[in-house]
C-alpha cells in the first residue's frame, strides 16, 4: 500500500477532479475533515469508507449540492468553485446519487432529460429525445427495458439504475460519480451495474465508484480512495493493493500499523512511487 | 487504458429505433385495459359515472334532460367550476391545494365590475384589470408557498377569509353591482350563429385529425414506438362524432318563447376550448409542464436536475389565480352582476370536485386539463339534473360532496394499486 502510485507513472492518465483538502461542516457536525481525491479519465475510482464517513458528502461537494467550506477543487487542472448542480453539469460532472434521483411519474426518456430538455422552438422535441435515449441506452448495451416510454416506477432497481446511468452519460460528460450503485441490487443487477460501470471508464470517462462492497470494488476499480471519519485515509492502486490492507484502512483509517495522517499518499503523477512509507 | 470515443457518440445500432415492434390494434386496446387494472385509470371512472348519470336523469326527466336547451344550460352554469378547475390541476400537480380560488374568482369579478361601471373603462380594459388581479393574487400566493414555505393549506386559507374581506369591502354588504357591458354579457347569455359554430367545430375537428396523423407518421418514420393507425383513426372518429354532434345539437331552436329565437354554440364554449387548449399545451409539449409533473413527483430530483423549483411552483398558483380571474369575468357574465357572496359558497369545493373527479391525484405528480373539463361536467351534471328533479340545495351539496369522496378514494386506492403494481 505504501508503494502506492504508478509503476509507470509517465503513462498515468491526466486527473479530470483533484479534491485537496476538502472540509465541510454541518454546524457543530465535522462531516469532512481533509479529504483528498483524484479522479483519472479511463479509470474508475473506487471511494470506500464506513457507514457515516463521508462519501455521500463528499461527492455532494463536489456536485454542487453544498460546496466545501474549504479546500482545493480542480478540474482538468484548473482550479474551480462549484456552487450549484447546475454548474457541474455544465462541467461535464454528473452525479448518480444514492437516493436515485427519478421521477417514479414521468417516463424513462423524460427522466434522462429532465432539466435539460430537447425543444423545437417552445416544444418539446419528444422524437429526438426518445431516439437519443434509445441510442444511448444502446450503446450502454442496455437491453433488459420494455419500452422507454414506461414510467420509471415500474422498473426493477437494477433497471432504475441503469436509466440514472444513462441520464449521467447523455451529455458530454467527462466525470461520472455513482454512489452506491449497487447497495440495492440483487446478484444478477450488481453484476450488470458494475459491467457498465466499467465499459464507461473504458470508454474514456473518469468515474468514481462509491460502494460499500469490497467485491465490487476490487473487480472493477483501478484505484481505490479510503475515507475514515471524514478524513482521506489513502488513495491506493487496486493492483497494488489486498483486500486486508484496504478493510484496514476503512476500519481503522491506517494500514501497516501507520498512522492516518502520513498514509495520506497522493497518486498525482510526479510522485514518482516512492511514497514515505 | 482505452480512450476511444465516449458510448453516446459512438455509432452503435440503435436498439430500439428502427427495430421496433409496432403495436396491433388488439395489443394496443389489451395494453389499455392492462393499464387501468394496474390502477392508472385516467378519467375512465368520471366517464363512466357521466354516462351513467346521464343516463339516469334522462330516464327521470326524459322530455328535459337531453333538451337542447338543457345542453346549453349545462356549459352556461358549469363554466366557472370548470375553469377554475383547469387552474386548479397546475396546483394539485405540484402537490398543493388552493382553497382560495374560488373568492379569488369573487375578487376578479368585483373589480371587472368596478372597472365597468364606476370607472367607466371599456371592456377589454375592465377584462385586464381582473386578469392582473388575477397575476398579482397568485403571484402573493406563490411567494407565500414556495419562498416563505408556509404550507399550502394554510396559505390559502388565509386568502380564502381575506379575500371574502376583499369582495365585502369592494361592494360593501349587502351591495350588489350591476353590468350593462354588452360584450361582457353576451360570454354566458349569447351563442354563435350557426354558420360559425359549424366552421369552428369542423376546423376543431381538421386540426385535431391533422396534429394526430402527422405526430403518428413522423414517429413511424424515425421508426419509433407509436399507436396502431386504427386507434388513432378511431380516436378522430370519436372526437368528430362528439364536436359536431354537439354543434348539431346545439344549433336547434330551443327557445321556449316562439317570437325570440336562441339558437347556436354558447360563446363560453369556443372560450373554454381555447383556455384548455393553451394550458394542454403548456402542460404536455413545454419543458415547464413537464417540470410541473416532476416537482409533483420527486421536488428534490427535479432540483438536482437544476430546475429552479420555488419559481416552478410560484407559476403553478399564478396560473391557477388567473383562471380564477377568467372564472370570475364568466361568473360575472352570467349573474350579469356580482354581490359580496362572489366565488364563495359550493364554488372552491366544486371547482376542486372536478379536477379530483377527471383523475387529478390530491397527490401531486399526475392529472391534466382534460381531467377538469371532464370533471366539470359530472358536477354540473349532477347539479343540473338534481335541480330538474327538484331537489333543494341541501340535497345537492350532499350528494356532491359525496360523490367528492369518493373522487377522492378513487384517486387514493389507485395510487396504492399503482405503487403495488408500480405504475404511478
Ligand atoms: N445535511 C446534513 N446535516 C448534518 N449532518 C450531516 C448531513 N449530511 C451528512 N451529515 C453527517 O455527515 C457524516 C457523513 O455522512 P455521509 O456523507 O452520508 O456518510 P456516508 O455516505 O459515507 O455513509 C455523518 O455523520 C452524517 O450524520
Ligand atoms: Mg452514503
Amino acid at each position: 500500500m505504501t508503494q502506492a502510485a504508478y509503476a509507470a507513472p509517465n503513462q498515468a492518465p491526466p486527473p479530470i477532479l483533484e479534491v485537496r483538502g476538502g472540509r465541510k461542516n454541518f454546524g457543530a457536525v465535522h462531516a469532512l475533515r481533509g479529504v483528498d481525491l483524484v479522479a483519472r479519465a479511463g479509470e474508475v475510482t473506487a471511494l470506500v469508507g464506513d457507514n457515516g464517513a463521508g462519501k455521500s458528502t463528499m461527492i455532494k461537494c463536489i456536485a454542487g449540492i453544498y460546496g466545501f467550506d474549504a479546500g482545493e477543487v480542480l478540474f482538468q487542472g484548473e482550479p474551480v468553485n462549484i456552487t450549484d448542480p447546475a454548474e457541474a453539469n455544465a462541467m461535464g460532472i454528473e452525479v448518480v446519487y444514492q437516493d436515485l434521483a427519478l421521477c417514479d411519474n414521468l417516463d424513462i426518456v423524460h427522466n434522462m432529460f429532465l432539466g435539460r430538455e430537447l425543444k423545437k422552438g417552445i416544444q418539446l422535441d419528444e422524437q429526438a429525445m426518445e431516439a437519443r435515449a434509445a441510442e444511448v441506452l444502446a450503446s450502454l448495451s442496455v437491453r433488459t427495458v420494455r419500452s422507454i416510454r414506461q414510467h420509471v416506477a415500474s422498473l426493477s432497481g437494477g433497471q432504475r439504475q441503469t436509466v440514472a446511468i444513462a441520464r449521467a452519460v447523455l451529455w458530454n460528460s467527462k466525470l461520472v460519480i455513482l454512489d452506491e450503485p449497487t447497495a440495492a441490487l440483487g446478484v444478477a443487477q450488481t453484476e450488470q451495474v458494475l459491467q457498465l460501470v466499467r465499459r464507461l471508464a473504458d470508454a474514456g470517462l473518469a468515474v468514481v465508484l462509491v460502494s460499500h462492497n469490497m467485491n465490487d470494488v476490487f473487480e472493477v476499480a483501478d484505484a481505490i480512495n479510503v475515507l475514515y471519519l471524514g478524513q482521506t485515509a489513502a488513495q491506493v492502486r487496486t493492483k497494488d493493493s489486498s483486500r486486508s490492507e484496504v478493510i484496514e484502512l476503512i476500519t481503522s483509517g491506517s494500514a501497516n500499523g501507520n498512522a492516518a495522517a502520513p498514509a495520506l499518499s497522493k497518486t498525482t503523477p510526479t510522485a514518482n512511487g516512492s511514497n514515505p512509507a | 487504458m482505452s480512450t476511444s470515443t465516449r458510448p453516446p457518440e459512438s455509432a452503435a445500432p440503435s436498439l430500439l429505433a428502427g427495430s421496433v415492434e409496432q403495436p396491433t390494434f388488439g395489443e394496443a386496446v389489451s395494453n389499455y385495459v392492462r393499464k387501468v387494472r394496474g390502477g392508472d385509470m385516467g378519467s375512465l371512472p368520471a366517464i363512466l359515472a357521466l354516462v351513467v348519470l346521464a343516463l339516469a336523469f334522462y330516464a327521470l326527466r326524459p322530455e328535459k334532460f337531453f333538451s337542447a336547451l338543457n345542453i346549453a344550460n349545462l356549459f352556461q352554469q358549469g363554466a366557472t367550476v370548470t375553469v377554475i378547475a383547469m387552474g386548479l390541476v397546475f396546483v394539485l400537480l405540484i402537490g398543493e391545494i388552493d382553497l382560495s380560488a374560488g373568492v379569488t374568482s369573487g375578487v376578479c369579478g368585483a373589480t371587472l365590475a368596478i372597472a365597468l361601471t364606476k370607472w367607466d373603462w371599456p371592456w377589454y380594459g375592465a377584462v385586464a384589470a381582473a386578469l392582473v388581479v388575477g397575476v398579482v393574487i397568485g403571484t402573493l400566493l406563490g411567494t407565500l408557498v414556495a419562498r416563505v414555505g408556509i404550507p399550502s393549506f394554510v396559505t390559502t386559507l388565509a386568502a380564502f377569509l381575506a379575500f371574502q374581506g376583499v369582495v365585502l369591502l369592494m361592494i360593501g354588504t349587502g351591495g350588489n353591482i350591476s353590468i350593462t357591458d354588452n360584450v361582457i354579457i353576451a360570454i354566458e347569455n349569447k351563442n354563435l350563429p350557426p354558420w360559425l359554430g359549424w366552421a369552428l367545430g369542423a376546423v376543431a375537428v381538421l386540426a385535431y385529425a391533422g396534429a394526430s396523423l402527422y405526430g403518428w407518421s413522423q414517429r413511424r418514420a424515425r421508426g419509433l414506438l407509436s399507436a396502431p393507425l386504427g386507434v388513432i383513426i378511431a380516436k378522430i372518429a370519436a372526437v368528430a362524432i362528439a364536436v359536431l354532434g354537439l354543434v348539431a345539437v346545439l344549433n336547434q331552436e330551443r327557445s321556449v318563447n316562439p317570437v325570440r329565437s336562441i339558437m347556436g354554440v354558447p360563446i363560453v364554449i369556443p372560450l373554454i376550448a381555447v383556455l384548455a387548449l393553451i394550458l394542454g399545451f403548456i402542460l404536455t409539449r413545454t419543458a415547464f409542464g413537464r417540470h410541473i409533473y416532476a416537482v409533483g413527483g420527486n421536488a428534490e430530483a427535479t432540483r438536482r436536475a437544476g430546475i429552479n423549483v420555488p419559481a416552478v411552483r410560484t407559476v403553478c398558483f399564478m396560473i391557477c389565480s388567473t383562471m380564477a380571474a377568467f372564472a370570475g369575468i364568466i361568473a360575472v357574465s352570467r349573474a350579469t352582476s356580482v354581490d359580496p357572496n362572489a366565488g364563495g359558497s359550493n364554488v372552491l369545493l366544486y371547482a376542486v370536485g372536478a379536477a379530483v373527479i377527471g383523475g387529478t391525484s390530491l397527490f401531486g405528480g399526475k392529472g391534466r386539463i382534460i381531467d377538469a373539463l371532464i370533471g366539470g361536467a359530472v358536477i354540473a351534471v349532477i347539479d343540473n339534473g338534481m335541480g330538474l328533479l327538484g331537489y333543494s340545495s341541501g340535497v345537492k351539496y350532499v350528494v356532491t360532496g359525496g360523490v367528492l369522496v369518493a373522487a377522492a378514494a378513487v384517486d387514493a386506492i389507485s395510487r396504492r394499486r399503482a405503487r403495488a403494481t408500480g405504475r404511478l
